[in-house]
């Protein structure tokens, strides 16, 4: 029997934990970095102890905002946290502190772009919330182990609206979202590590229907890749399922990366009452349209606006700038570049080329370069002026300029010998050698062979080792020949 | 002979060299010792306790500047941490459990030089009126050894009481400092919420619980206010507020107050008519002794123990979530159960019926379904008490009431009917509903032979005016 997938469509929303890159814990001083050794992060209050009480860490809240703005959510004024009450052992209070009910931002969207366009994900929320800990079962025969280090590391979960249609939009959205937070530095985005972790809500319709059909959620997805695989595979699952006449049901299941398919992790046949009421150990927190700029004049440029910019602005390619622009300290580097040359393509050029290929061969990164962008622009400034060549200054005075940041560029070529000569004696030395010690070619040449042109002018910019400046060898060539 | 009267006296004795802190703590211990029938202890630190006092008494000798309560002996409720020390809120659920902190309030204490003695009897996280509920046993009352002492703060009362320390920290969310202070005929003082740390306070109900001061006199308990007092990093509700200096602002006997009274308080039907009758009269002797006495209408009597109990319970049903054997305390001994039923058999093991009872309702009040009509409903009835509240303290200095409808029960009279037992809180839950600090003041006899207590209360932080009115109070007429 075939089934007609074309009839349905998918109805997706996700739901994002992402780590805040805080030094401290959510409600605590205790360290919020990742440590392998069990239970080294932990005070009395991460431990739950009686008479514990949690103290709100501020950066915290900052970073929320700070996410929140970045996207276009609407940020709450005045907030407050409650308790989500349930029983597990790697959460020692026995309830979970977190803005469920009243969240700090509000709607906003995030831009993705797939092959069938632009599109504005809609964002349901952003709260804050505290991480649990981790069980581990697999340690022991008889008992689990808990790890409380993690407990108390501040979250924010990003919701979005049931808004996504394939597993490419979700992956393109998780793409966009993960550099968002690296971009904005509140997170840095490691789904392996589970600094950031993802849930998919996905459910199946007929085309043309409008309410929702009964979702499954998809857990346990340690990568964007696993994201998309999940969801298709979940979407080819349900509508089989339905094809066949059987019903979806509303139940919880584990992604699993080795073959690629779900399996039932539990049914929920009644909702758990988590009995969410304001954390009366927690006084509500105001948030100031002062400490609101404060926030938003500390949010850098983002990704979508640089790529606009570069594009428009500065002419360049949509591939060009996209190339730049993916990585903030690239896209850093280039914008202190475009402001010491109005080159921008050279400049674009110098970053896709020579830059990238040195920071790959050398396994570094941009923010270790030596070479500053005033150095780089001067570079861009001595081609335009016929001073040296690109071949020979992306090959020598680049690397060169490297190792001697601090001497300019101008006095680098000059030392090594680089600087292009215009002068026309000197020159048509090299071309009347070049042309002496080839006289069938220049034979060729005469009877109609003009393509050999270029063959001369590499010759005689071997000969002078690149000094020579192209254009007047073409000049002086072209007279010699002719004559 | 050791004799003790107030801190203030005690001290000038030890700079005058004619006693010394080991003097102190020798009595106390003999006392304790002598009177173990009433339970008041739980545990007593003896050997640390007089180490304590010989180092104060050679630090004293050797002409240092003393802490503010250098010498002073303290027992503390068992539902504050001291760090090394056992504190198990008289569960059986924490038997055994030693804090590895201590309590900001205690590190406040022990940062002035006082000496703690001991821990003290309660009921089970503070949740009774009689101390009946505590896995340790009932704590007597010393003045008729078959009444209660009141609860839940029972020990810390009678500890005071009996004169097995000086002084004394209890913990009040519903009255637990000031409904045992009546019963005991002692001082029972429970500060603004917010006012004192939190911190390391074993929780009931949070918006709702403060530590609190039992005394023999105001000055005694102002000073031990005055020093545990103030801002906390580790408590986001605790008051940046500056704390005064209360112990030398006391004396102001002239000061004439306005005062406020509620008619349906006084004439409340579950009220004793001979406390409703000497506190009427007394109110009487005060508008002659040139104080404004005026009645205010309070409607809203009837609803404050409903919602102080919905509240509470919602609270601590979460509060007490923490207590599931995981981490420490106690753990069901049967291996070979599932999660959830490791979770059902420790907590209903470990906790005791009137825990469970709370707990219960707590988790019902916050259930899908009922929130709105109980939770809901309860805090609406919180916000508008603490308006009317702020309403009458625009114009009156200080409320009076009678701290608690009765004298002491007798053991055993009310532990059938809880409901009844709720009820008597209706004059001590209001303060801590609307989060003003109240005071019982042991002015008055029954015919019963009892003593009984007169309950002042003043608005949010003003402490200083709570000290000073009763303290003029005590002074005129405070009979012994």
């Amino acid at each position: 029997m075939s089934v007609n997938y074309d009839k349905y469509e998918a109805v997706i929303g996700l739901e994002v934990h992402a780590q805040l890159l805080t030094q401290s814990k959510l409600f605590c001083g205790d360290s919020a970095a990742f440590v392998n050794e069990p239970n080294t992060h932990i005070s009395p209050i991460t431990m739950a102890h009686p008479g514990t009480l949690p103290k709100l860490n501020d950066k915290a809240i900052e970073y929320a905002i700070k996410l929140g703005l970045a996207c276009n959510c609407e940020i709450e004024k005045i907030n407050y946290f409650a308790r989500k009450n349930y029983f597990y052992p790697d959460l020692p209070k026995g309830y979970q502190v977190s803005q469920h009910t009243t969240p700090i931002c509000k709607g906003g969207y995030v831009t993705i772009k797939t092959e069938n366009g632009e599109k504005k994900v809609q964002l349901n929320r952003i709260h804050m919330e505290e991480d649990a800990g981790k069980s581990i079962h697999d340690q022991d025969e008889h008992y689990t182990y808990v790890d409380l280090n993690r407990a108390g590391v501040p979250l924010c979960e990003i919701v979005t609206e049931p808004d996504l249609s394939s597993g490419d939009e979700a992956y393109a959205y998780l793409t966009e979202l993960r550099r968002l937070v690296r971009w904005i530095e509140v997170c840095d985005g490691n789904m392996e590590e589970g600094s950031m972790r993802c849930d998919a809500n996905v459910s199946i319709r007929l085309k043309g229907e409008t309410r929702l059909g009964t979702k499954v959620e998809v857990k346990n997805l340690n990568s964007i890749r696993n994201v998309k695989r999940a969801i298709d595979h979940e979407i080819k699952r349900m509508i089989e399922e339905v094809e066949n006449g059987g019903t979806i049901i509303q139940q919880t299941r584990s992604f699993d990366a080795n073959n690629g398919t779900t399996f039932a992790l539990r049914t929920k046949e009644e909702a758990n009452d988590y009995r969410y009421f304001a954390d009366p150990d927690l006084t509500p927190f105001h948030i100031s349209d002062e400490w609101l700029k404060q926030i938003q004049s500390t949010i850098p440029e983002l990704y979508e606006s640089k790529v606009k910019r570069y594009t428009t602005e500065l002419q360049l390619t949509e591939y060009d700038a996209k190339v730049i622009a993916d990585e903030r300290e690239t896209a850093d580097y280039f914008d202190a570049l475009v402001q010491q040359t109005k080159n921008y393509k050279a400049a674009a050029n110098w970053m896709i080329g020579p830059v990238k290929s040195y920071l790959n061969e050398n396994n570094t990164s941009i923010t270790e370069l030596s070479l500053t962008p005033s150095s780089l622009a001067e570079i861009i400034a001595l081609i335009d002026k016929g001073k040296i060549n690109f071949s020979v200054a992306s090959s020598k005075l680049f690397p060169a300029l490297i190792k001697q940041p601090d001497v300019t560029a101008s006095a680098l070529a000059t030392q090594l010998n680089l600087v292009q000569t215009s002068d026309s004696n000197e020159v048509a030395s090299w071309v009347e050698e070049v042309l002496n010690k080839m006289p069938d070619k220049v034979a060729e040449y005469r009877k109609g062979k003009k393509g050999l042109i270029g063959l001369f002018v590499g010759e005689v910019k071997k000969l002078s080792k690149g000094k020579a400046d192209p254009k007047l060898t073409n000049d002086l060539l072209l007279e010699k020949l002719n004559a | 002979m050791f004799s003790f009267s107030s801190i203030e006296a005690y001290q000038q004795q030890l700079k005058a060299g004619i006693i010394t802190c080991a003097d102190a703590v020798n009595f106390y211990l003999g006392e304790i010792n002598k009177r173990k029938n009433l339970n008041a202890f739980i545990e007593v630190f003896a050997e640390e306790a007089l180490q304590k006092a010989k180092a104060l008494d050679a630090k004293r000798k050797n002409g240092e500047t003393i802490g503010k309560l250098h010498g002073v002996v303290i027992g503390i409720k068992d539902v504050i941490c001291y760090k090394g020390h056992d504190v198990s809120a008289s569960s059986n659920i924490l038997k055994g459990f030693k804090s590895i902190y201590s309590a900001t309030a205690i590190q406040k204490l022990l940062d002035e030089e006082a000496i703690i003695i001991g821990n003290l009897n309660c009921d089970e996280f503070a949740m009774g009126s009689t101390n009946e509920n505590s896995s340790y046993g009932n704590v007597l009352n010393a003045l008729d050894e078959a009444r209660v002492p009141g609860g839940s703060s029972g020990g810390s009362a009678v500890a005071v009481q009996a004169g097995l320390c000086m002084v004394s920290l209890g913990s009040d969310t519903g009255g637990s400092v000031r409904q045992p202070a009546d019963f005991c005929g002692i001082v029972g003082l429970k500060p603004t919420y917010g006012r004192i740390s939190r911190y390391g306070l074993i929780a009931y109900a949070s918006s709702f619980d403060q530590i609190g001061v039992f005394g023999n006199n105001i000055p005694d308990v102002a000073r031990v206010l005055e020093v545990i007092s103030g801002a906390d990093d580790f408590d986001s509700t605790v008051s940046s507020l500056p704390v005064e200096n209360y112990t030398s602002q006391l004396n102001n006997s002239n000061k004439k107050y306005k005062i406020a009274y509620f008619n349906e308080a006084l004439d409340h039907p579950g009220l004793d008519k001979e406390i409703s009758h000497q506190i009427k009269g007394f109110t009487e002797q005060l508008k002659k002794d040139g104080h404004t006495v005026e009645p205010v209408v309070f409607e809203y009597i009837d609803y404050i123990v409903p919602a102080y109990y919905v509240l509470t319970t919602a609270e601590a049903s979460s509060n007490l979530s923490r207590f599931d054997g995981v981490k420490y305390g106690y753990r069901t001994p049967d291996k070979n159960v599932d999660l959830t039923e490791f979770y059902k058999q420790t907590r209903s093991q470990g906790f005791g019926k009137e825990v469970k009872r709370r707990i219960m309702l707590g988790t019902f009040v916050l259930s899908a379904g009922y929130y709105d009509a109980y939770f809901t409903r309860a805090q609406q009835v919180r916000q508008l008490l603490v308006q009317k509240t702020n309403e009458v303290f625009k114009d009156y200095d200080a409320i009076l009431m009678p701290t608690v409808p009765a004298t002491a029960f007798k053991i055993g009279e009310k532990m059938d009917d809880p409901i009844a037992m709720y009820i008597a809180d209706i004059y001590t839950v209001f303060a801590n509903l609307v989060g003003i600090p109240g005071i019982s003041i042991p002015l008055f006899k029954h015919s019963n032979n009892m003593p009984f207590g007169l309950q002042v209360m003043t608005k949010r932080f003003d402490e200083l005016s709570l000290m000073q009115l009763s303290h003029q109070l005590m002074q005129q007429y405070k009979v012994n």
